[in-house]
């Protein structure tokens, strides 16, 4: 397109309205829809990857200003006005710190694991979508979707990357050639094992009441009310779903009472107790990407997403952040709440009471969707 | 054109990793190496519209039963193969059971490359039902397991249970309720 037409293209454009008038002004630089919309999804890319690490930083704020109300003291309360800039501190300690590696340690795959760690959680979100449909106010002309992809098997994709991770704590136990090391990674990859299954089969359960295995499409098919005021989200079809998703959520992040692979009482502190500097960072800020994902996806799962009363769609994604910010509290709750199980009553539970307990309601949803063909 | 590109990357990826598998001491390494393979084929899958058949590969094989060897590898502590005890004499000079893996191994090449001989005509489309992203749903290849290939998806599952009371019964030692 020359430029004397894209001028005139633009201006007819800005004529359509006020919002207009930004798409406008690409058009005289000589941009069309597709190359801005491109732009756009880059935009929403990074800006998903940059509020995970975020994510990562404010957790570990909030659980430490959580832990301090809830044991009667401040938490950390000199960087920055109350404390808010401890993170930015703990990271550039960590950043200064010395890079140990011990001499028996098996030196490729001490490396490798927090890589696998921190990447299998970044690539997990993927296919979280975090927001409906939207035009940014007029810029676009078709609609984007708020999230970083959407493919038809989104649920699968979360599950199957997040699966991955347990490398990286094992592998971390494993090269780091230390007996406290070997036995919390042996403990993490029991353990992960275990509550995969009831969190696959609780999956299955909502995939079945949706009918897709896009997280997009489920989603939105909890928009509306029942009755006009009960919000048709899947956590009133699937209570005991959502229990066991939570449950092995807390499971599959490592996090107390679960939190075996780095239970400091019996193993110093577990996979990670040779890891020092950048290298230990990574495992903490995998785990904390990790709970972030494992709320958002329970947030689309079971609290509908985006959709929520009093905001325009457009707004989705402040009931979005909301609802995963809760789930979030109620991981750091439950944490300073609840003490360590014993591990021989962690497997139990696992196998004789959450696996059956999921395996019973996916029969039962079966059921039912067959029943009323939902 | 890039996925011809993308094709070649995850099929040297494929191959190579598996080629470095058994070419590892350090069984720790063949098993990181069999996931990147896993990964590669994945992504084969999902350039051939069956997004649901790579998460698949990656959930089962990948996720769960690599963890189970690498499980096993840990527990047993081998970090090398027993150099010194290694049988270096020609497979096929070997005795018993060496040579009948040998033999084996011999007839798997033959049978791969008459079998690769045999096809023809890989650029034209695959002769089936609708188009791919349909032969590729979940929902189709639900349909299919349970009515067309039932018979053999049911003898799977079971042939898989019986291995499993197996395990568990020769790992239950005597005197053990």
């Amino acid at each position: 397109m020359h430029a004397a037409g894209a001028v005139a293209f633009g201006a007819a454009r800005r004529s359509g309205g006020p919002l207009n008038a930004v798409g406008g002004w690409w058009f005289v630089v000589g941009w069309d829809d597709m190359d801005l919309r491109t732009l756009v999804q880059l935009g929403i890319i990074g800006f998903t990857f940059f509020m995970l690490i975020n994510a990562s930083a404010i957790l570990v704020l909030a659980e430490r200003k959580i832990m301090g109300f809830m044991q009667q003291r401040y938490g950390p309360y000199l960087v920055g006005p109350h404390g808010v800039l401890q993170p930015l501190a703990d990271i550039l300690k960590l950043l200064f710190k010395e890079e140990l590696r011990p001499k028996d340690a098996d030196k490729w795959l001490f490396t490798l694991a927090p890589m696998i760690s921190v990447t299998a959680a970044f690539a997990a979100f993927a296919t979280v979508p975090w927001g409906a449909e939207t035009t940014f106010f007029g810029l676009l002309e078709t609609p984007v979707k708020l999230g970083v992809s959407d493919i038809n098997v989104g649920v699968l994709v979360v599950f199957a990357i997040t699966s991955m991770g347990v490398y990286g704590i094992v592998l971390a136990g494993w090269s780091s050639n230390s007996k406290y090391s070997l036995l919390g990674g042996l403990r993490s990859s029991a353990q992960m094992i275990s509550y995969e299954l009831a969190y696959a089969t609780a999956l299955a359960s909502v995939v079945m009441l949706a009918g897709s295995l896009s997280l997009r499409d489920v989603v939105d098919a909890q928009a509306g009310y029942w009755w006009g005021f009960i919000p048709r989200w899947y956590l009133f079809l699937q209570p005991v779903g959502f229990i066991i998703y939570v449950i092995a959520g807390v499971a599959e992040t490592n996090r107390a009472p679960f939190d075996f692979p780095e239970a400091e009482q019996e193993l110093v502190a577990g996979y990670n107790t040779e890891y020092s500097s950048v290298r230990f960072a990574l495992f903490p800020q995998a785990e904390y990407i990790n709970m972030a994902t494992m709320s958002a996806v329970a947030t689309d799962l079971y609290l509908g997403g985006w959709h929520g009363p009093f905001l325009p769609a457009e707004y989705g994604w402040i009931w979005f952040l909301a609802k995963v910010g809760l789930i979030l509290f109620t991981y750091i709750w439950v944490r300073w709440t609840v003490p360590r199980y014993r591990y021989d009553q962690l497997m139990q539970f696992g196998w004789k009471w959450l696996f059956p307990a999921a395996v019973l309601n996916l029969i039962v949803t079966a059921a039912l969707v067959l029943y009323f063909n939902v | 054109m890039s996925d011809t590109i993308l094709f070649y990357l995850l099929a040297g990826v494929a191959i190579g990793a598996s080629a470095l598998v058994i070419g590892q001491r350090n069984p720790m390494y063949s098993i990181m190496l069999l996931i990147t393979s896993f990964g590669a084929l994945a992504g084969l899958y999902i350039q051939l519209d069956a997004p649901f058949v790579a998460m698949a590969q990656i959930i089962v094989y990948a996720g769960a039963i690599m963890v189970l060897f690498l499980f096993v590898v840990m527990l047993l502590n081998a970090p090398q193969e027993d150099a010194a005890g290694w049988d270096r004499a020609h497979p096929m000079r070997r005795t018993g059971v060496g040579r009948f893996g040998a033999l084996l191994a011999v007839l798997l090449v033959v049978q791969l490359t008459w079998a690769l001989g045999r096809v023809a005509g890989l650029d034209a489309p695959v002769a089936g039902r609708g188009d791919a992203a349909v032969v590729g749903s979940v929902r189709e290849l639900g349909r299919v397991l349970f009515t067309d290939y039932v018979f053999a998806f049911e003898a799977t599952s079971i042939l898989i249970l019986a291995a499993m009371v197996g395990a568990v019964l020769l790992a239950r030692r005597e005197g053990d309720r």
